[in-house]
């Protein structure tokens, strides 16, 4: 074979390797593309965990919004994790209160860390938290137990056809994965 | 030929870099894959002949669906083409061999390691918890938290088969970019260059993103870290996006060759040229552009925002457009033509037909509301066998009928032949139209038992698969039997109306080394 073929050959398979190598970077890439699209979007109901202030603003005595609350544990976390309502007829401006109870039932010290899914994910831009435990994690010695306090409301420009919210929140074991799971967030 | 020298015995397999070699080494490797996924196949149906269980423990019927779709995707399909690709770019664009030949060799002898790999987790004294069981499509976390053992050797050997099928599509990039012969220009290109041409393109792209997707599964199962797992943020629906993202683009991948292969046949059995040539090498452009944008189609049930979901309706439904093109080229092609019903024109009208016939189901499955219904159901298993059995391997097979005369210098048994396809394609509808009734009924995939109301169809069924499958030996024999000489010497025209380099400008069987001076394309 003549040197030009060669090069031109080596060219051509440079460009194709250069292909597959972006899309290598590309697939590791989706996965913080991911992260952001949905944070930003509310598709997927992930929250973008932050404190806010509760304004005051007018309550919309009118409308009635059924709260809904659902806790989960993860796999392999020994804990005990409730809330004391299930569900909750609220009004849109006003500040509510609910409370969540823990407790650690295993006979290891643990660090429990909350993440919190809204459904519709629309919703999850009108829903917000003056405190929620699911803003920092909680540590929990063997046997001891405790009760956490949300206060939230809800905005009153929340669209008018949403009706149920619904606020799911999955308590992991955030022992030993502590910085992983923050660098993940 | 004078200068027909090469090694003889296993030396000339193992280190061949002539593309006719590897071409034939890869076509018998997808054969042997092919019976092999079909015997998994009857193992599967075998089991839904009845409802109830009868032949094995539900957990190792996963693994019976799960190693048949992989084997099949990966190792009767893909290297199928890979084959036909090695065999006839280099004849059809006038070049002598390959651009990269020695990493021609290298990507095939990559797969039987690869496939060692994924059967060896069939040895339950190697792997006690058995085989891959998650499904072809290996969601996490099935396929990390809760995978068997033999996941890690199911990884690894994906990652042999991308590495082997990213080098075969850069060698047929390379190639068709840099070696046509003088006077052939992209849009002189034969069709079947043309599909895989963009085919290639297709795989370079994609295989990376699959690759990546099996490495991070191997580093949530063994290294520590959490992309699909949402104990550590990650998530798993992320997992099926990044699958989908490589899977869509991956399923025309398994077709458009055979598309190619179809524009070549029937021109010649209809003694006409390609109706719309350019609209063809347009129309597949078009799809592979739109399968990279669709992937979420796979995923209606998993929950996204209505917006979402309109749009990867209506992009998957603009698929049919394209390929409606196409199958109103090929039935334009035939209009009016002095048709002949050979063989590998029979399996292409079949091709033609079934094909349009999955393509439809394609379009009822892309309708997301319907979709919530037909999801995971026996409806989509029908639609995707109507478009893998009866489009891309009866494309494969028509393939092989066509070019086995230019490649052995013999014909084969056209009574056999004949008998072959109707065998088939009565097998092919027997085993998979009762599917859709079955799906739309509410049976689910994947599952080893079911209600006693799908009786009836599942029986039907599985006649139908074992028909098929016992079916395909006709196929071997006459393959055998043509290899030893068959119904005499073929012409090196082959057939009345072929056109192309490979017939017009090559004897019948085509030398060892062939246009090592390029022709002249006018």
């Amino acid at each position: 074979m003549k040197p030009m073929s060669e090069n031109k050959n080596t060219s051509v398979l440079k460009k194709a390797l250069g292909i597959v190598g972006l899309m290598t970077v590309f697939a590791f890439a989706m996965v913080p593309l991911y992260n952001v699209f949905c944070e930003i979007t509310g598709i997927n109901g992930k929250v973008i965990v932050s404190e806010s202030l509760y304004q005051q603003v007018e309550v919309d005595k009118s409308r009635t919004i059924t709260v809904e609350l659902i806790t989960n544990i993860n796999r392999g976390m020994p804990w005990e994790f409730k809330t004391t309502v299930n569900k909750l007829e609220v009004h849109p401006g006003e500040l509510n209160e609910v409370m969540f109870f823990a407790r650690n039932f295993s006979k290891q010290t643990i660090t429990g860390q909350a993440v919190p899914s809204v459904a519709p994910g629309q919703a999850s831009f009108y829903l917000n938290k003056t405190e929620c435990f699911c803003f920092d994690q909680q540590t929990l010695k063997p046997g001891e137990s405790i009760d956490m306090p949300m206060r939230f409301y809800i905005d009153p420009d929340l669209p008018e056809h949403v009706h149920t919210v619904t606020m799911s929140y999955v308590l992991f074991n955030a022992t030993s994965k502590e910085s992983e799971s923050v660098a993940a967030n | 030929m004078a200068h027909d020298h090469h090694p003889t015995g296993i030396k000339r397999w193992l280190f061949t870099t002539n593309h006719k070699d590897i071409g034939t080494m890869y076509l018998w490797f997808s054969f042997i894959m092919f019976l092999i996924g079909g015997l998994l196949a009857l193992g599967i149906r075998l089991e839904l002949f009845q409802p109830g269980l009868q032949f094995w423990d539900p957990n190792f019927f996963n693994s019976l669906t799960t190693l048949h779709g992989l084997i099949m995707v990966f190792g009767a399909v893909m290297p199928a083409f890979v084959g036909l690709a090695n065999w006839l770019v280099p004849m059809q664009i006038g070049a002598p061999d390959m651009a990269l030949p020695r990493m021609n060799n290298f990507s095939f002898w990559i797969l039987p390691f690869a496939f060692t790999l994924l059967l060896l987790s069939l040895v339950p004294q190697l792997f006690p918890d058995g085989p891959p069981n998650f499904g072809w499509t290996f969601y996490a976390p099935l396929s990390t938290k809760y995978g068997p053992a033999s996941t890690d050797f199911f990884i690894f050997g994906v990652h042999l088969m991308g590495i082997s099928s990213i080098m075969g599509a850069i060698n047929v990039i390379v190639t068709v970019i840099n070696m046509r012969a003088p006077g052939m220009t992209l849009m002189k290109m034969p069709m079947f260059v043309w599909t895989w041409l963009i085919t290639a393109f297709l795989l370079i792209m994609v295989m990376p993103v699959l690759a990546g997707a099996v490495t991070m599964m191997l580093t949530d199962r063994h290294f520590g870290t959490s992309f699909f797992d949402a104990a550590g943020g990650g998530d798993p629906v992320m997992f099926q996006h990044i699958f989908w993202f490589f899977g869509h683009p991956e399923v025309y991948i398994m077709i458009l060759p055979a598309f190619g292969i179809a524009s070549h046949i029937i021109p010649t059995f209809s003694r006409k040229p390609l109706f719309g040539y350019a609209s063809m090498v347009y129309a597949t452009a078009s799809i592979a552009f739109l399968s990279f944008i669709v992937w979420a189609h796979h995923m209606f049930t998993v929950g996204m925002p209505v917006a979402g979901e309109l749009y990867f309706m209506i992009a998957t439904m603009i698929i049919a457009v394209p390929t409606g093109v196409k199958i109103f080229n090929w039935v334009a092609t035939m209009w009016k033509g002095s048709i002949t019903f050979e063989t590998p024109m029979l399996f292409a009208l079949a091709f033609v037909v079934l094909f349009t016939l999955g393509g439809v189901s394609g379009v009822m499955l892309a309708m997301t509301p319907v979709d919530k219904q037909y999801h995971d159901t026996y409806f989509v298993v029908a639609h995707f066998h109507y478009v893998l059995f009866p489009g891309a391997i009866f494309g494969t097979i028509a393939a092989v009928y066509y070019w086995l005369p230019k490649w052995t210098g013999n014909m084969y048994n056209e009574f056999w032949g004949k008998i072959h396809f109707w065998w088939s394609i009565i097998a092919v509808n027997i085993t998979f139209f009762p599917m859709h009734f079955s799906g739309l009924a509410g049976m689910q995939r994947r599952v080893p038992d079911y209600n006693m109301m799908f009786e009836g169809f599942n029986q039907l069924s599985s006649i139908g698969a074992f028909m098929l499958g016992f079916g395909q030996l006709i196929f071997l024999w006459i393959l055998i039997d043509c290899i030893k000489g068959g119904k005499g010497k073929a012409t090196d025209r082959v057939w009345e109306g072929a056109e192309g380099l490979e017939f017009t400008h090559l004897p019948s069987p085509a030398p060892y080394h062939s246009f090592e001076k390029a022709p002249e394309v006018k």
